[in-house]
C-alpha cells in the first residue's frame, strides 16, 4: 500500500511539471495554432540562467526564481519577433513558423551551450532547504511540495486571468478569430507578442522546478521533455489549459507506473505513447478538448 | 713542418685520452629509450596531462638515482590526439625512428585495440598504463597493463561490503543501454554470484534518465542491505541523491562501479554521497611508505595531488625501469622480464602480471567520507 501511494505520490509530482510545461505550449497553439518547437529550448534556458543567477550572482533562488522567469518571458518576446512575425503575413505561416521556431530551438540550445559548458550542472547543495516528511513508508519532501504548489499556483493564476482580466479575454478572442478580433479593435499583435511572454515564462519556470528537483542542469536537457510536452497537449486537447495539466499529471503516472510495474525505464515512453495513441483513437480532441465547430 | 706534424699528433693523442677518460666516467650509465604515446590533445587530454606528471617524476627520479652503474632512461614523449589514427603514427615513429625499447601507452582502450596490434606485429613490447577495456592483453604476448580492470576491482569491493558490513541481500540498478554500464552490470552480477548474495530485485534505467524515484521506490520496499549500481557518473549522482531524498536510509550503502570514481559525483551528489561506496585501483590516502612519498613529492612538483592516472602511469615506468634494468635493450628479452616481475614494490602495492600479462594488486576499497574519497577501513 505503502509503495503504491509513494508511486502516485512520485507520478503526480513529475507529471506536475510536465503539466506546467504544456500549458506554455498549448497556450501558443491555441492562439496562433502554431507549435512553437523552441519551448524547450526556453525550458533549458530558464533552468541554467537559474542556476547562474544563484551560483555566480551570488542571488537567493527566491530572487533569482521571478528574473530568471521574466527573462524567459523576453526570451519569448524576442522568439515572437524572430521567428513569427516577418513570416505571420505569408501564406503557408504555419508550417514555416514551425521550421523557424526550431531554428530558434537549435540557437538557443546552442547559446546554452557556449554559456553554461556542456557539463552537467547542479543548484548548489541548500538552496533550498529540504526537509523530508514520512509517513509509514511513504516520504514527501518539502521540495516536491513547494513544486506542485508552484506549478498548481501559476496554472491557476493562468486559467484565472484568462477568464477575468481583460489582457486575459483579449487573447481568448484572438484564439478564436484574429480577424474579428482586429475589427474590435484589438491590438493583435501586441496580443500575440504578451501569449508567447507567457508561454515563454512559464516554460522558463518548469525549466527551473525541473532543474531544482533533479539536481541536474545540462544544455540538452530539454530534448526529454520536448517530445512529452507535446504529447501531453494532445493527450489533454490542444489549445485547452485544464487539459494541459489533466495531460501532463496522467503523462507522469502512466510513466512511473509503467516504470513500477516492468522494473525498467526502457517501456516507458512506450507505454506512454501507446496510451496517447488510444485516446487519439477513442476521442480524437483529446481528453477534454472540444470538437471544432467550425474551420476558420 | 716537423714541429706542425709533432703537434698534430699530440692533440690527437690527448683527444684520444679524453674521450677514453669520459668514456670511462660516462658511458656506463647505460640509456634505454622509452616511447610514451599519451593523449595530450583531444577528448583524453586531461587524463594525458596528469600521466605525464606522473612519468616525468618518475623518470627524473629514476635518471638521478642511475649514477654510473644503472640505466637512464630516455623518455620520448609523442600526442596521440585522442585518435586511433595519430596513434598508429606514433607507433610507427617510436618503433622505425626512434628505435625505442619499450613503449607505455597508448591513454585509451579505443586507441590501444588499434595501435598495441602494430607493435606486437614488430614484437615491441608494450606496457598500458590506463587501458581498463576487454580484450587488450589478448592482442598477444608483447603487451602488459599495469591498470586493474573491473573484473579484478569488482569482485573484490563486493567481497569487503559483504565481510565488513554484512552485505547479504542486495538490489541491483544498471543501465542497460550503454556498453561501459552493461558491463559493469555484468561483472556484479558474477562477483555477487560467487560471493553468494541474494538478489532481491533487478531495476534499470536508459541513458538521460533524470527521474530515477520508480525505480528506487520499488528499491526501497524489498529493503535490501545495499543497492549496487552500475552507472556513469551523470545518471550515478541523480542516483544517489534520489535514494537519499526518497528515505533510503544511511545505513544502506550504495555500492558502485568505476564510474562513480570521479570528483564530479562528489560535487553533484553532495551530502547524499556521503558513505558511497566503489572499488579503485588506488587512492590517494593509502599509507604506503612509497606511496607516501610519491604524493608528497608531486604535489610538491605540480601543485595539485596525483589522482589515479598519475599513479599508474608512475609506476608503469618503474615497472619498465625493473624490467629494463634486467634485460638492457633487446625486446624479446624485456618481454620475458616483465612476464617475470612478481611482488614489485610500487605505489599501486605488491605488483605483479598475471599469466595473461594482466595487473594483479590488491585493489582498494573507496567510501565518501566527509566530501572526500577515503581508504575504507582506514
Amino acid at each position: 500500500m505503502d509503495l503504491l501511494a509513494q508511486q502516485l505520490i512520485n507520478g503526480l509530482f513529475i507529471g506536475s511539471v510536465y503539466g506546467l510545461f504544456a500549458v506554455g505550449y498549448t497556450l501558443v497553439f491555441g492562439v496562433l495554432d502554431i507549435l512553437n518547437l523552441a519551448h524547450a529550448a526556453v525550458f533549458t534556458l530558464g533552468g541554467l540562467l537559474a542556476l547562474w543567477l544563484v551560483e555566480t550572482g551570488g542571488l537567493s533562488i527566491w530572487l533569482a526564481f521571478p528574473v530568471s522567469v521574466l527573462c524567459c518571458g523576453i526570451l519569448g518576446l524576442l522568439l515572437d519577433r524572430v521567428a513569427f512575425v516577418p513570416l505571420r503575413q505569408r501564406a503557408d505561416s504555419n508550417f514555416s513558423g514551425l521550421i523557424s521556431s526550431i531554428a530558434m530551438a537549435i540557437i538557443f540550445e546552442s547559446a546554452a551551450l557556449g554559456l553554461f559548458g556542456a557539463r552537467t550542472v547542479r543548484f548548489p547543495a541548500h538552496t533550498v532547504p529540504v526537509h523530508i516528511w514520512r509517513w509509514g513508508g511513504i516520504s514527501i519532501t518539502s521540495l516536491q511540495v513547494e513544486i506542485v504548489a508552484i506549478s498548481l499556483l501559476l496554472m491557476v493564476a493562468l486559467t484565472q486571468f484568462l477568464n477575468r482580466a481583460r489582457a486575459g479575454k483579449a487573447i481568448r478572442a484572438v484564439a478564436e478569430n484574429d480577424r474579428t478580433s482586429r475589427l474590435l479593435g484589438i491590438h493583435v499583435d501586441g496580443i500575440i507578442a504578451f501569449t508567447f511572454f507567457i508561454s515563454s515564462a512559464l516554460g522558463g519556470a518548469a525549466g527551473i522546478l525541473f532543474g531544482l528537483y533533479f539536481d541536474s542542469l545540462s544544455p540538452d536537457m530539454g530534448r526529454s521533455i520536448e517530445l512529452k510536452g507535446l504529447a501531453v497537449i494532445i493527450l489533454g486537447g490542444m489549445g485547452s489549459i485544464p487539459g494541459a495539466i489533466l495531460g501532463g499529471l496522467a503523462f507522469g503516472l502512466s510513466e512511473v507506473l509503467t516504470v513500477a510495474i516492468t522494473g525498467t525505464s526502457n517501456l516507458r515512453d512506450a507505454v506512454a505513447f501507446t496510451v496517447l495513441f488510444a485516446v487519439l483513437i477513442l476521442r480524437p480532441s483529446g481528453l477534454l478538448g472540444r470538437k471544432k465547430m467550425r474551420e476558420a | 713542418m716537423h714541429n706542425v706534424q709533432r703537434r698534430v699528433g699530440m692533440t690527437f693523442s690527448l683527444c684520444m685520452a679524453l674521450i677514453f677518460i669520459s668514456g670511462q666516467v660516462f658511458a656506463a650509465a647505460k640509456e634505454v629509450k622509452i616511447g610514451f604515446a599519451l593523449s595530450m590533445t583531444g577528448g583524453g587530454a586531461a587524463y594525458g596531462a596528469t600521466q605525464k606528471n606522473g612519468i616525468q617524476l618518475a623518470v627524473d627520479e629514476i635518471n638521478a638515482a642511475a649514477g654510473s652503474e644503472g640505466i637512464k632512461i630516455v623518455p620520448v614523449f609523442e600526442d596521440d590526439a585522442s585518435l586511433p589514427q595519430q596513434g598508429i603514427n606514433v607507433f610507427n615513429k617510436f618503433i622505425n625512428a626512434d628505435k625505442v625499447s619499450l613503449i607505455i601507452g597508448p591513454t585509451l582502450s579505443n586507441t590501444a585495440q588499434v595501435t598495441d596490434r602494430i607493435a606486437q606485429q614488430a614484437g615491441m613490447p608494450v606496457l598500458a598504463v590506463s587501458n581498463t577495456a576487454k580484450g587488450i592483453t589478448e592482442i598477444g604476448d608483447c603487451i602488459f597493463r599495469d591498470s586493474l580492470t573491473e573484473m579484478v576491482v569488482i569482485p573484490n569491493t563486493i567481497k569487503v561490503a559483504k565481510e565488513k558490513l554484512g552485505v547479504h541481500k542486495v538490489a541491483v540498478f544498471y543501465g542497460n543501454d550503454d556498453a561501459f554500464t552493461k558491463g559493469g552490470y555484468d561483472a556484479f552480477k558474477q562477483a555477487i554470484a560467487d560471493a553468494g548474495l541474494e538478489v532481491l530485485t533487478e531495476q534499470t534505467f536508459a541513458k538521460g534518465d533524470r527521474d530515477f524515484s520508480p525505480q528506487l521506490t520499488q528499491i526501497k520496499s524489498k529493503n535490501p542491505d545495499a543497492i549496487i549500481v552500475s552507472a556513469l557518473v551523470e545518471e550515478a549522482s541523480g542516483i544517489v541523491s534520489q535514494a537519499r531524498q526518497l528515505g533510503i536510509a544511511a545505513t544502506v550503502p550504495i555500492i558502485g562501479g568505476n564510474g562513480f570514481n570521479s570528483p564530479a559525483l562528489l560535487k553533484n551528489a553532495g551530502e547524499a554521497a556521503e558513505g558511497v561506496m566503489m572499488g579503485a585501483s588506488w587512492n590517494a590516502s593509502s599509507s604506503l611508505p612509497l606511496n607516501k612519498k610519491f604524493v608528497a613529492a608531486f604535489t610538491a612538483r605540480c601543485g595539485n595531488p596525483p589522482d589515479q592516472f598519475a599513479a599508474q602511469a608512475y609506476a608503469g615506468v618503474y615497472i619498465a625501469y625493473e624490467a629494463l634494468k634486467k634485460a638492457g635493450s633487446d625486446h624479446k628479452a624485456i618481454q620475458s622480464a616483465l612476464g617475470q616481475i612478481k611482488d614489485l614494490d610500487t605505489v599501486l602495492g605488491k605488483f605483479s602480471f598475471t599469466s595473461g600479462r594482466d595487473a594483479e594488486h590488491t585493489p582498494v576499497v573507496q567510501v565518501v567520507k566527509g566530501g572526500k574519497f577515503a581508504v575504507f577501513g582506514e
